[in-house]
């Protein structure tokens, strides 16, 4: 049994291209996802077309700029050309500002201010209106005088992540993907691999008992994901100044747990893949997209419709990175997440029995 | 090929893979319509001489000529004019007889009406007529091997390299397949074969042995026993074996 | 060009036989679109908001029932007890609290000035910040009420009014489907052409191959052409389930579509068979490109905007084909470009097509 496991571990380890990949992947995607990604709006390139052009609307157009939200995006001269804008993709939004702006404003008139989105990004587009009609009646109510009218301010305070990072978002779901991908895919294309070139009846004549046998291939990746989840970790620890406000052995167990139940599902995939280019589509489409998509990582569960949120209740990632993100952000103890955990559990244990299951009826 | 009684010429190949020499100015000819037989322990360094020989490797130096052309540079001639077997299995497993022959057929740019007419001929040869459309992996390996041949001189190649073609099947299997071999080489095919088993080395019109990346032997059967004064070709290996430890 | 064509059937052969891929190509890909399509939103509907009313007036009534009202939350709790909230943060049952403190309405009628306390759970920055505007707006418009109430001339001196074009009602499905379909066409394409000639080389039947005369561009076009087919077919099928299903309208010639996809799919295909050239297993060749492609794909504008990631990274998408894919077939479709606006990502993208043809035609190896 020790022979067969170090065999397996220096099958893996030996070959370079795939070990620099293994431990270069985590390193930059972590980089990657910390500085590139943002779901910020900022530097949007619009347009104004000024039909007034007077002091005011130019002290306007000023401010929408300082802003930090927009640059200036190619200029166009007239209305009509809009859409062409919009065609080739050089403008996100338009503002129209009509004509008489300073001297409508003076009569109280109130001159029309026009606010032209491309919303074929509505997200975009929502936001940036949004930002641009509020610095709009910023600049207004700025030249009209108070008149002592009642005003509720309201205090906004974002818990847990004060800047809005969205490093704190990526990086449990990182980490959930990668334990993922390399328990879960990785075995059930090693073990898939093993029957499409016909050394698994090898192994399975030998003395070894078949749980030995998968126990022994599925080890090393034990192993290596347990070693990317802690780079991952210290990497946002230190490069992003990501905190660990609760226990970080609790959060160590919590990646086994999640790690054992990646393995088990990545042997079930590969007792019931006939090759290893299914077992890799199988993983790629049942595993990767739902892990992505459906556990909350980008796209919140609670605006998924109810049909997708059941569906959402069995992605594994869902309930590991509420954990991971309860843990490391929260500070919460067990007592707060027992049930995600119970859950995981339960899960690893329903994989385990059905391809244990699976296994057997392919041997007799 | 026109002008030359050889088939194969070998002048000093040398192959290395870093520090290790698989192959030590190895020096041979092989005649047009011969049968050569390149014997040797595993490891002896026979497959990488082969895949040289075949436009797979490219030797380190030396000399080297097939059908005529040179390894280093007109693979691609060379290549019109050989088929091979390699020692690991290579019908696709997932398509039927009849399909792997239109696919390889179709590959060496022979005509529907050639690829029907040798499949067809083949199926016959081999009284496997019913199973056309049965997959390889249906298939016990006997018949596969058989098959795989067919396939390697499915164009009627100059020269046909086979890899160990008879690893691993039965006896009888294996008089078949030299039966077939044999009938190759009257329609003037010149075959060019890898055996780790001595007795069939009798079955050749020459052969060599390797031993440790070196040729150590070479000439008829009866001749090398004679020189090494032995009654079968496993003796004449034994004490070549012997000699080299 | 003959030999193409018996490597063209083959691959068929190969494919239809495989009784696991043909569902896996064909019908989970279109499950997926179905599903996933729904996933991605980030239209907020539920906010869960918990109200500690320490106040409990009139005023402060009134601003609770203006919550109520919207159809954005789901109130989980009333309490005058702001720890309670806290502690629902903090077990992740609710988004937000607002807290109104007491004498809310007693600022407000005396000194004209009150204040409330909004707090988001905001791991998830960007939905925090959603829900943060929200929830500042209907505080807003409480007020805005309160100031009718009182002073009815009064109002906003500017007149500002926003249209939204191509897609009015703001839906986020018409934006991602496009964008979907391209991720679920590029991991087809990438993952079978990366797979295949790399099982080959495991199988051993590329030496086999090898030793024919097969021309190297005969045979690489002979590998990708059967995918580069299947993937076209599945765009076909996606675009009339976004069109029927989803309703996305396709405003731009679906014949620029499709040419812009072809040249793409080279592309993609190009960099599967590259990657394939310069392995030895399916597992490390599967390894790679999934490597590449969730790099692409997270950087390529498909769930995040472009124009907010930094310079350098911004630089390194001009690699990126999915960017330049994702961008075309949402402008194509949603905006009508034409031919003339798209002809800049045209060109790069065909230039990238030939460019990885080339580099696994030169990388293939058949004499090592």
């Amino acid at each position: 049994m020790k022979r067969f496991v170090i065999k397996e571990f220096l099958h893996i380890f030996r070959d370079i291209r795939s070990m620099v990949i293994l431990f270069g992947m985590p390193i930059a995607q972590v980089l990657l996802f910390g500085f590139a990604i943002t779901n910020e709006v900022k530097d949007v390139r619009i347009s104004v077309i000024d039909q007034s052009n007077d002091q005011h609307s130019l002290a306007l157009t000023q401010k929408l700029y300082a802003s930090g939200y927009f640059i200036d995006g190619e200029d166009i001269p007239s209305v009509t050309l809009i859409e062409e804008g919009f065609r080739k993709g050089v403008t996100k939004m338009v503002v129209v500002i009509g004509p008489g702006f300073a001297s409508k404003l003076a009569t109280g008139e109130k001159p029309p201010v026009q606010l032209i989105a491309d919303a074929s990004d509505p997200n975009t587009a929502s936001l940036i209106t949004t930002y641009a009609s509020g610095i709009i009646s910023d600049y207004s109510r700025g030249l009209m005088p108070g008149k002592g009218l009642p005003v509720i301010s309201a205090e906004p305070r974002m818990l847990y992540n004060p800047s809005l990072k969205s490093v704190y978002m990526f990086v449990p779901g990182i980490i959930t993907i990668l334990l993922m991908l390399v328990s879960a895919m990785m075995t059930s294309i090693s073990i898939a691999r093993e029957k499409e070139l016909g050394t698994m009846e090898v192994l399975l004549v030998s003395p070894l008992k078949p749980v030995e046998i998968v126990a022994g291939k599925v080890m090393p990746y034990v192993v290596l994901s347990f070693i990317n989840a802690v780079t991952i970790l210290v990497l946002s620890y230190f490069v992003f100044d990501m905190p660990v406000n609760g226990s970080v052995l609790l959060l160590l167990a919590e990646s086994v747990l999640f790690i054992l139940l990646a393995l088990s599902l990545g042997i079930l995939i590969s007792t019931i893949s006939n090759s290893q280019q299914t077992a890799m589509m199988l993983s790629m489409f049942a595993l990767m997209l739902p892990t992505i998509l459906l556990s909350g990582f980008i796209f919140p569960i609670e605006n998924m419709p109810d049909v997708l949120q059941w569906i959402s209740l069995i992605m594994p990632p869902r309930w590991f990175i509420v954990i991971v993100k309860s843990i490391m952000l929260k500070g919460t103890g067990i007592a707060f997440f027992w049930k995600e955990t119970l859950i995981l559990v339960a899960m690893t244990v329903v994989f385990l029995a059905a391809s244990v299951k699976k296994f057997n009826i392919r041997l007799a | 090929m026109q002008t030359s009684e050889y088939a194969i010429e070998a002048h000093g190949l040398v192959k290395k893979f870093g520090n290790f020499v698989a192959n030590d100015h190895l020096t041979f000819d092989v005649k047009k319509g011969e049968i050569f037989g390149f014997l040797g322990a595993n490891g002896a360094g026979k497959t990488t001489a082969m895949k040289i020989l075949c436009g797979l490797l490219l030797p380190t130096s030396g000399k080297i000529k097939v059908a005529g052309f040179d390894v280093y540079t007109q693979t691609n001639l060379i290549k019109k004019h050989i088929g091979y077997m390699s020692q690991k299995f290579s019908l696709y497993e997932d398509l039927s007889i009849e399909e792997n022959f239109r696919f390889y057929g179709g590959i060496y740019g022979l005509s529907r009406k050639q690829i029907a007419e040798r499949t067809s001929t083949m199926l016959k040869k081999l009284d496997i007529e019913p199973l056309r459309k049965s997959l390889i992996s249906s298939l016990p390996l006997g018949i596969r091997q058989k098959l795989a041949f067919s396939v390697a001189i499915i164009h009627s190649p100059g020269i046909v390299f086979l890899d160990e073609p008879t690893g691993g099947v039965d006896p009888i299997t294996r008089r078949q397949f030299w039966e077939m071999i044999y009938e190759a080489s009257e329609q003037g095919i010149t075959v060019f074969v890898t055996t780790h088993y001595m007795d069939e080395a009798e079955y050749c019109n020459r052969v060599s042995i390797m031993v440790d990346g070196r040729i150590e032997a070479l000439g008829t059967p009866g001749e090398l026993k004679k020189k090494f004064d032995a009654t079968d070709m496993n003796q004449v290996f034994l004490k070549l074996a012997r000699k080299a430890g | 060009m003959r030999t193409i064509f018996y490597i063209v059937q083959k691959e068929f052969l190969q494919i239809f036989r495989n009784r696991m891929m043909l569902p896996i190509i064909f019908v989970i890909p279109v499950v997926q679109l179905l599903i996933l399509s729904y996933a991605v939103t980030f239209e907020i509907k539920n906010i869960r908001l918990f109200i500690a009313d320490s106040d409990n007036s009139v005023a402060s009534r009134n601003l609770s029932s203006h919550l109520r009202s919207s159809p954005f939350y789901n109130i989980v709790d009333e309490t005058p007890d702001p720890s309670v909230g806290t502690d629902l943060l903090q077990s992740g049952k609710i988004h937000q609290m607002l807290v109104i403190p007491r004498g809310f309405e007693k600022d407000l009628a005396l000194a004209n000035k009150a204040q409330v306390q909004i707090i988001t759970d905001a791991i998830n920055g960007s939905a925090a910040a959603l829900m943060n505007s929200y929830t500042m707006s209907v505080v807003n418009d409480y007020n805005r009420a309160i100031i009718a109430e009182i002073a009815p001339d009064a109002g906003q001196p500017v007149a500002v009014t926003w249209s939204y074009w191509f897609n009015p009602e703001l839906d986020y499905k018409t934006y991602m489907v496009p964008g979907i379909l391209v991720l679920l066409v590029t991991i087809i394409g990438m993952f079978l052409s990366g797979m295949n000639v790399v099982r080959e080389k495991e199988t051993g039947t590329i030496e086999q191959i090898n030793v024919t005369p097969i021309r190297k561009f005969e045979f690489i076009a002979g590998k990708l052409i059967p995918f580069w087919i299947i993937a076209l077919f599945e765009l076909a099928f996606g675009l009339i389930l976004a069109k029927f299903v989803f309703n996305i309208p396709i405003l731009g010639n679906v014949f620029l579509i499709f040419s812009v996809a072809s040249v793409y799919l080279i592309a993609v295909m190009g960099i599967g068979l590259f990657i394939s050239t310069i392995t030895d297993t399916q597992q490390q060749s599967m390894f790679i490109a999934w490597f590449v492609l969730v790099i692409f794909i997270l950087m390529s504008g498909l769930f995040t905007p472009v124009e907010s990631m930094p310079q350098w990274a911004r630089n390194l998408n001009l690699l990126n084909p999915i960017a330049y894919f994702i961008a075309i077939i949402r402008m194509i479709m949603l905006k009508g470009s034409v031919f003339q606006d798209i002809i800049n990502n045209f060109l790069i993208l065909s230039f990238y097509g030939l460019s990885m043809l080339l580099l696994s035609v030169w990388r293939y190896r058949k004499t090592t």
